[in-house]
């Protein structure tokens, strides 16, 4: 099945990415296609490089990262949502003159309409939050 | 807003989808960001709808005045979902009912019926939580804010 999953809340105060996670793991090591997951709401803090979480803890950004890389998801980060909170790659800093970025790898920043897009294509769209 | 483009790929693909409100306008930004979404999804030409729950119907109150905690007051939005093409409005009477609101507390919200000489028609539209468990059951996605 084409599945699309939607994470709405951030790193650690939620359990919403750690569910994601591990149900888009699941959902690709029993074969089923994930067609993008996206980050909204604080779901876009996900996606900086600069969390550093104690040794002794799962460290969530560096999860989906390594899936994406694994299995080549697409992770997509809400612009508005990620610009109001700090998440920007190179050009986001850029236009917005800050001096430095904090995507991580395997993500990237691209607008609502792809959320939009993922609950038309995939089959099931899947929320997590709160 | 963002421009958006429509999909390339997906334009012949029409889904229900309906965006579901259970929290409070302000406090916390789900009402606000579900808002924006439900903007953006009018451009790709979806079958939309809104669903208010819970704390959720305080988003449709009159008189919302926020001058007193520095945040911008988006609820005058709601009024020109009508112009996106989204014309239907959820609330849920027991919602309103245990938090002692009545139909006349929200807003006035309406659309043009193009099929009726653009006369205008409420879209708000109250409905019991067993009418709403089957609107939800007939939809294809819900997004839940």
């Amino acid at each position: 099945m084409k599945l699309g999953i939607l994470v709405n809340e951030g790193p650690y105060t939620h359990q919403a990415s750690d569910s994601a996670y591990h149900f888009t793991k699941a959902a690709l090591e029993k074969g089923h296609e994930i067609f993008r997951v996206f980050f909204y709401n604080d779901g876009v803090n996900n996606g900086t490089r600069l969390t550093v979480p104690p040794q002794d803890d799962r460290n969530l950004q560096k999860a989906w990262s390594e899936l994406a890389d694994k299995h080549k998801l697409d992770l997509v980060v809400c612009i508005a949502a990620a610009q109001r909170r700090g998440i920007l790659d190179q050009d986001e800093a850029k236009r917005h003159g800050k001096n430095v970025d904090n995507i991580a790898p395997g993500f990237r920043i691209s607008g609502l309409g792809q959320l939009v897009e993922t609950a038309m294509i995939a089959e099931r769209l899947v929320v997590f939050g709160d | 807003m963002a421009d958006v483009k429509p999909p390339e790929i997906a334009s012949n693909i029409k889904k229900k989808l309906m965006y579901v409100n259970r929290k409070a306008p302000y406090g916390t930004i789900y009402a606000l960001e579900s808002l924006e979404v439900v903007l953006i999804s009018a451009a790709f030409e979806q079958d939309v709808s809104l669903a208010f729950l819970d704390d959720g119907v305080y988003q449709l109150m009159k008189g919302q005045n926020t001058s007193g905690i520095g945040m911008k007051n988006f609820s005058p939005t709601f009024k020109a979902l009508g112009d996106y093409e989204i014309k239907k409005l959820y609330v849920e009477k027991e919602s309103l009912d245990e938090r002692g609101l009545k139909p006349d507390d929200l807003m006035e919200i309406s659309y043009e019926d193009e099929d009726e000489g653009f006369a205008k028609k409420p879209s708000v539209r109250i409905v019991n939580r067993s009418e709403l468990t089957q609107i939800m059951a007939q939809q294809d996605v819900l997004l839940n804010f």
